[in-house]
């Protein structure tokens, strides 16, 4: 029952030849795949990584411009403010000094025209005084003749 | 049975054990070849190796159909226990693991077919014996355990050279003396023989035992009695169930002690 025949001869024929397949067919090309595919996978892998780096430093740039952007922004401020209130200021001193010109000015008609009222006032008051005098004396007074004596009397006043 | 008029289950077995043999010169004839064990040997193996072609000639690097998947895990598990134990270009010793292991595998999985259904189908053609499990036919198993002595033998030769084999088988493992040299060849011999002896043992033990309970079971089915009945329904499911672990295991040990072996070939100082 447990008999060794030929049959032996002919299974060992058949494993030899079916390594041999194996061997020459099958194996190498499923291991090519597989290593393919593997540098394929390390490659991904790498790129993956590369770009997570690359992402990381586009986003620091990103965050270091927008940092550098908001300074400049502060700065513009800054200066337009100092503009505006060298502006301002500038506006306050003109405003301040055409004020004291007006003033200074109307200071001027002022004393001018009480000046002239003076004058007015006095040449008025001779006049008066002229006709007072006339009307105490009783008399004519020949004004050419006492025009020295009036004229005196004007600037007495 | 069907050739069988309601024999006794003594004689439904012997008749189970009888291999396909169309030359019946007389039992122990050298040229009377077992048909069965050829037949279904080659037709697994051819099975296998159309299977695995066509994977491997579709085979893409890019994204693997399931099947292309299915055969990748099975050569990567094998690769994974070469690499474990041989350290070296695999690119032999690989696919001879693979060979070994799916090939067995499928000759061990002819076990799980129901014990009658080959012999029931050949006898419809008027063939009376068919063994349907190669593995459990010790010139298979003797045959793959020679082929791999012969690698082991050629893989010695060609690590050490011949004069340094020669000089281990006589030296080693005693010492150099001369009149060591006798305990040393033959203590090598034996070592050298026990392999293949273990290796085609272990495996047609277990299938060729693993055959008689499946047919021990399947007798309870004629055994006229409805209980029996259940009672070998249930039995044989749950020694298929078993016998699933049995063959893969089988399969897998047959497959990393032929690494082994080779890559202390190769190892040996």
């Amino acid at each position: 029952m447990l008999d060794i025949n030929a049959t032996l001869v002919g299974e060992m024929i058949a494993f030899a030849f079916l390594i041999w397949f194996c061997v020459h067919f099958i194996w190498p090309h499923i291991t090519k795949a597989i290593e393919e595919r593997q540098l394929k996978i390390a490659d991904g892998l790498n790129a993956a990584e590369r770009a997570h780096a690359e992402l990381k430093s586009a986003d620091n740039k990103v965050a270091a411009e927008i940092k550098q952007a908001r300074q400049q922004a502060a700065e513009i401020i800054d200066r337009a403010q100092q503009q505006a209130n060298q502006i301002l200021d500038k506006a306050r001193a003109d405003a301040v000094s055409e004020i004291n010109r007006l003033k200074a000015a109307a200071q001027d008609d002022i004393a001018s025209m009480a000046q002239r009222a003076r004058e007015e006032l006095r040449e008025r008051v001779g006049a008066l005084a002229v006709q007072g005098a006339s009307k105490i004396v009783q008399r004519e007074i020949d004004p050419s003749a006492h025009k020295a004596l009036l004229d005196q009397l004007a600037t007495e006043i | 049975m069907a050739s069988e008029p309601q024999g006794s289950l003594t004689e439904y077995i012997t008749h189970h054990l009888h291999h396909l043999k169309p030359v019946q010169v007389s039992e122990g004839n050298f040229w009377s070849v077992h048909v069965d064990s050829l037949t279904v040997s080659l037709v697994l193996g051819v099975l296998f190796c159309l299977w695995f072609w066509t994977k491997a000639r579709k085979a893409t690097s890019g994204v693997p159909s399931k099947g292309q998947a299915f055969v990748e895990i099975v050569l990567e598990f094998v690769d994974g226990q070469v690499k474990d134990v041989f350290h070296g270009d695999r690119s032999f010793l690989g696919p001879l693991a693979l060979t070994v292991f799916v090939w067995v595998f499928l000759m061990n999985a002819m076990d799980l077919l129901p014990v009658d259904l080959m012999p029931w189908i050949t006898h419809q053609f008027g063939i009376g014996h068919f063994r349907a499990v190669p593995t459990a036919d010790l010139n298979l198993t003797f045959a793959m355990s020679i082929t791999v002595l012969l690698l082991v033998i050629f893989y010695s030769f060609k690590a050490k050279g011949f004069g340094g084999f020669t000089h281990e088988l006589f030296t080693a493992p005693f010492g150099a003396h001369p009149a060591l040299w006798l305990p040393n060849f033959v203590l090598n011999i034996v070592e050298l023989v026990a392999k293949p002896v273990s290796l085609s043992m272990r495996l047609f033990g277990n299938m060729y035992a693993g055959e008689l309970v499946f047919m021990l079971i399947a007798g309870l089915f004629s055994a006229g009695s409805w209980i029996l009945y259940g009672m070998g329904v249930i039995g044989y499911a749950v020694w298929g169930i078993f016998h699933i672990l049995i063959i893969s295991i089988q399969a897998f040990i047959f497959m990393v002690l032929t690494i082994v072996y080779i890559s202390m070939a190769h190892d040996h100082h």
